[in-house]
């Protein structure tokens, strides 16, 4: 793992295996994600209590699952960037935080169109969707602090302390949050995870959570691959500019 | 341990004399509260179920108001670049600046609250209760604000992408905090298990913050 990661430290040599690699997971996405949505909306029966809106939970349980995972793919990042100085470390940190962002912002979206006919609003201060909300905050104050510096090496440093900060405080936020609620609003907390899902939910779901996690690589290697590219042009024409700069004076 | 008192004195000193920083978040905190009234209205008993988060909240922003200001004028006259080269280490240098923010701002804020506390019918007897959490909690806004205002130094727009990244962070305190005194107004349950909540961020921010807020500043001046 560890050769492996230092192997691909060389942005050519990750670009090289970044261009091999994405067709075949673009295919496995596609397939995995073609057989998911199948499944769940042909093949799972609905549910006998939430009838056909439970098909909203193979949307919304993979995207709160990636929303997650996604942010611990850039604390780790993070620790690589500030740690062992891994060149690429910020690049997929950098890569990762929008589309983390925008898996929890299905998240959030699906599970409010799932609370209307559940709860009978779209929105509850529940702990978890007020814990979500909280993430697809931090996620927002990242992409807003990579914006704002301009020198890449400084905005990847700035924002792995960030992150690193956030992934310390997001146990005390979810903490916190559920002891706010069962302190104000015992009687709200409905949460889905009464009863167990029967294998005939549970397949679809662990098929849609496949496709995803695939998808979510593919795109992160993709925006990798971008944001090296779009390093290479900054530096060609800071380069250029230089040379107009000697020779034009 | 002097080199940091003196910086801690040096910057309680430069607050004190510079004028206006102090007075306009106190008036920031007032004008926030004033108008919440507007927005509620007058009911009283509606507004002394709301003081308490909205006591905190405005408490908050005011603090705010004044965090990116920790490094920023440092920054711009070289005294920081004179810091970071110093024998003092750079969290404690951190630690010192965000304890004077603490001090110069954060605890005018909590002695001020009181009065707003009366003005959204507060009952009296748990005014000493808010002023103890907000002094217990505070730090923790201090320190934390200390991060992003090392984050965000020198960066355009510095004052509000601040906010964005820090209060989210602010989460625990604003719920320990206002349920401390929340507890002591309407009940149910002891003030005391969120209050005991709440110094332990404190304690743990004091301690975990200037780390990242050093590492942060050593970012901003490779």
């Amino acid at each position: 793992m560890t050769f492996s990661l230092t192997h691909l430290a060389n942005p050519t040599r990750f670009l090289n295996f970044a261009g091999a690699v994405i067709p075949s997971l673009a295919g496995l996405a596609v397939i995995l994600l073609g057989a998911g949505l199948y499944l769940s909306f042909f093949v799972a029966p609905p549910d006998y209590q939430q009838g056909e809106t439970v098909r909203i939970m193979f949307i919304h349980v993979p995207s709160a699952w990636l929303a997650m995972f996604a942010y611990v793919l850039i604390a780790i990042s993070g620790l690589g960037t500030l740690i062992w100085r891994h060149p690429l470390a910020d690049v997929s940190a950098k890569a990762a935080a929008p589309i983390g962002a925008t898996f929890t912002f299905l998240a959030l979206v699906t599970g409010s169109l799932w609370g209307k006919p559940m709860w009978g609003t779209y929105w509850v201060w529940d702990a978890r969707l007020t814990s979500m909300l909280v993430l697809f905050l931090l996620y927002l104050g990242l992409i807003a602090l990579w914006q704002a510096i301009e020198e890449p090496g400084r905005a990847g440093r700035a924002a792995a302390i960030l992150a690193l900060v956030g992934a310390v405080n997001i146990p005390i936020i979810k903490f916190s949050v559920n002891w706010w609620n069962t302190l104000h609003q015992p009687a709200s907390v409905i949460r889905a995870g009464g009863p167990t899902i029967d294998s005939s939910l549970l397949t679809p779901l662990v098929v849609m959570a496949l496709g995803f996690t695939v998808l979510f690589i593919l795109l992160h290697l993709i925006a990798m691959r971008a944001e090296i590219l779009r390093r290479r042009v900054r530096a060609l024409q800071q380069t250029q500019v230089a040379q107009a700069a000697l020779t034009g004076a | 341990m002097t080199a940091a008192l003196a910086l801690i004195r040096r910057d309680i000193a430069l607050a004190f004399r510079e004028g206006g920083a102090i007075g306009v978040a106190l008036g920031f905190y007032l004008v926030v509260i004033a108008i919440a009234p507007f927005g509620l209205g007058p009911d009283l008993n509606l507004l002394s179920r709301v003081a308490p988060g909205l006591l905190w909240v405005a408490l908050l922003l005011a603090a705010l108001l004044s965090a990116d200001r920790i490094f920023h004028n440092d920054y711009e006259d070289g005294t920081l670049d004179v810091l970071t080269m110093g024998p003092l280490p750079l969290p404690v240098v951190a630690a010192s600046k965000s304890l004077a923010h603490w001090i110069t701002t954060c605890v005018p804020l909590a002695l001020l609250a009181p009065v707003l506390g009366l003005l959204l019918n507060l009952p009296i007897h748990t005014i000493p209760l808010l002023v103890l959490a907000m002094l217990a909690g505070t730090p923790a806004v201090s320190f934390i604000a200390g991060i992003g205002a090392s984050l965000t130094l020198g960066l355009r727009r510095s004052g509000l992408l601040l906010a964005l990244l820090v209060l989210p962070l602010y989460v625990p305190v604003l719920i320990f905090g206002v349920s401390t005194v929340s507890a002591a107004v309407t009940g149910p349950g002891s003030p005391w298990p969120p209050f005991l909540m709440l110094c332990a961020i404190s304690l743990a921010s004091m301690v975990l913050a200037p780390l990242a807020a050093a590492a942060a500043l050593r970012t901003a001046f490779r």
